[in-house]
């Protein structure tokens, strides 16, 4: 072998073995997307690429069995409760606990680390009991937010963020007299605006996929978002229908489509390198 | 602190003169140099307090207690009992089991997640072609609600689903999600493809930070691909290992959503069921939120300690 065919042959290995692995990560999603779309469901290997009979039915039936809009709506509100949350107060404590000197600064700061650590799973029954049977919030949106109201991992990039902007530029503010609250606002907020949008953007994910919490605290169909209704309908009703492959698989693609759409017209923002350094570094 | 600067200000004389300098100076020293940061982190730091600290205290506190639900309002009696939760957790066949689950699950799950996060980290950081949609499909299951990629799993393995259509006369019997033997690697194996995209871009943010010249010196030293993984690659990274090992431990501790639904609530005959599981029928389906609080304490002991164990492991050779 010459050296050049060394060196050229595990590369091409290399695309081979990634595009392989690529391909068997996306394959549940083409068939979702395919068995969403059959009226009957096909298991075998060439009903996995159908060349007709591709039908919308299976949307209309789970859009009669569980209300996919009002379940979109309570997951958009709940969603966008967290974001709402995490972006004003999130920002606030990250500019807090980056730029300005004041007491309590460092153990709040330690309990930023500590929050990361502590597992859900702790928390799970006492807030069920205080939320729930305490403060009667079951079955509304209030409930719902309020653990994930400020979402620790974004205060700790918002603080990296704000970290990096030069010092220089406070001092100047500050001597033109600007008062603190404004310096947020026109100095620094302007600057950090792209790392707001990838904050905004990985806080999306969490709420929106979320389905223990919800789980727990809604019972009624009303309030669920949808992938509380969808789990409800794939663990009850799903023995009783027709084809009950095709409408889980028509709700699995209505929940997963705006994360995945999201997530492609952004992927820059999901998939920078420096931000799994920034987060987890 | 404060005392000193009291003291000190009639010394100077300037108090008497301009008071507002040594108030601003008392301030400073109480509050520090720029007190509306405490204004600015308040809503924070309450909200830690209340969803976070409260509730840790709380959860302790229960699994110590006689607690149950009651109306509200109600003054019950919820006497100390010791540590009768802990030993009606222990004795409980069903917690047990879900404990020895959780530890199949993790002994699969978390070596193969951090050996292929790794190895595909190391082969994406290489590529220069397709590099976008490369990394793409590997972070797309990560974006995608657990209940959503259920729903496909359950299509793809069910009895007469695809992967047993292609298997034909191998496929397992009884089927895998229906199989006490493989229910919980399947739900293993499913956690590894949902999660493994966040776990390369941790590698590949540590692999920006491995310097070029020791690839280039191995190479010189005639090191082929395997040895400069093994003596470059590998040692380079281990604080990221570490970090791998630690969360995918503690987020398979947490597992629910899959053996919820994917096992249809942890079957067969439990043998899928996780503790988090239990912790929800024991203490919310059943009433008993002091014995689930018990569950879960142990469930985070258990995950400190292991976690404590590997990162010894991991940073001593």
């Amino acid at each position: 072998m010459t050296p050049t065919s060394t060196a050229r042959w595990p590369g091409l290995l290399r695309y081979v073995a990634l595009f392989a692995g690529a391909l068997l990560f996306l394959f549940p999603f083409y068939y979702m997307l395919v068995g969403s779309l059959q009226s009957e469901p096909d298991t075998s290997v060439a009903g996995a690429f159908p060349t007709s009979g591709l039908t919308l039915d299976n949307y209309r039936d789970i859009n009669s069995r569980v209300d996919l809009l009002g379940s979109l709506v309570n997951s958009g509100i709940f969603t966008g409760g967290v974001i709402l949350g995490t972006v004003v107060f999130g920002v606030l404590a990250g500019y807090a606990l980056a730029r300005l000197r004041f007491r309590g600064r460092g153990t709040l700061f330690a309990l930023v680390l500590l929050v990361q650590v502590i597992p859900f799973q702790l928390l799970l029954i006492p807030l069920y009991v205080l939320i729930v049977r305490g403060y009667g919030l079951a079955d509304s949106y209030l409930g719902m937010i309020l653990p994930f109201a400020i979402n620790t991992t974004a205060v700790f990039v918002f603080r990296q963020f704000f970290l990096q902007l030069p010092d220089e530029l406070f001092a100047a503010a500050r001597i033109d007299g600007a008062g603190e609250l404004r310096l947020l606002w026109s100095v620094a907020l302007p600057l950090v605006r792209p790392a707001l949008l990838t904050a905004v953007l990985l806080t999306f994910i969490g709420p929106w996929n979320e389905f223990l919490w919800p789980f727990l605290i809604t019972k009624q169909a009303d309030m669920q978002p949808l992938a509380v209704s969808l789990a409800n309908y794939i663990s009850n009703v799903a023995a009783r229908a027709a084809n009950p492959y095709g409408a889980v698989l028509a709700g699995a693609c209505v929940l997963a489509a705006p994360a995945v759409g999201l997530f492609l017209a952004f992927q820059r923002h999901f998939i920078s390198t420096d931000i799994g350094s920034g987060v987890k570094g | 602190m404060s005392t000193a600067d009291t003291a000190a200000a009639p010394v100077t004389g300037a108090a008497a003169r301009s008071p507002r300098p040594a108030g601003r100076g008392r301030v400073t020293a109480v509050l520090g140099r720029h007190p509306v940061g405490m204004v600015l982190a308040a809503p924070y730091a309450v909200f830690i307090a209340v969803v976070f600290a409260y509730p840790l205290g709380f959860a302790v506190w229960m699994s110590f207690h006689d607690y149950f639900f009651a109306a509200p309002g109600a003054a019950v009696d919820r006497p100390f009992v010791g540590l009768d939760n802990y030993r009606a957790v222990l004795a409980d066949p069903a917690v047990r089991q879900s404990f020895g689950n959780i530890g199949i699950f993790l002994v699969i799950n978390v070596p193969l997640t951090t050996v292929l996060a790794l190895l595909l980290a190391v082969a994406l950081n290489r590529v220069v072609h397709a590099r976008t949609f490369l990394r793409v499909a590997f972070y797309v299951p990560y974006v995608t609600a657990s209940v959503a990629v259920v729903g496909v799993w359950l299509f793809l393995f069910n009895s007469d689903g695809l992967v047993n259509s292609v298997l034909g006369p191998l496929a397992p019997d009884p089927s895998w999600l229906v199989n006490a033997g493989l229910a919980m690697p399947v739900i293993a194996v499913f956690v590894v493809w949902k999660q493994l995209g966040f776990f390369i871009l941790l590698y590949l943010a540590a692999l920006q930070n491995v310097p070029r010249e020791l690839y280039e010196s191995a190479s010189v030293d005639g090191a082929g691909w395997w040895r400069r993984f093994r003596s470059v690659t590998v040692p380079a990274v281990r604080p990221a290992t570490a970090l791998v090992v630690i969360l995918a431990t503690i987020t398979g501790a947490n597992l629910f959503t899959e053996p919820y639904l994917l096992t249809g609530g942890g079957g067969p005959n439990g043998a899928s069921a996780s503790p988090v599981l239990v912790m929800y029928q024991r203490g919310i389906q059943q009433g008993q939120p002091d014995v689930a609080a018990a569950i879960g304490v142990l469930l985070v002991i258990g995950v400190l300690i292991i976690s404590w164990v590997n990162r010894r492991l991991i940073e001593r050779d």
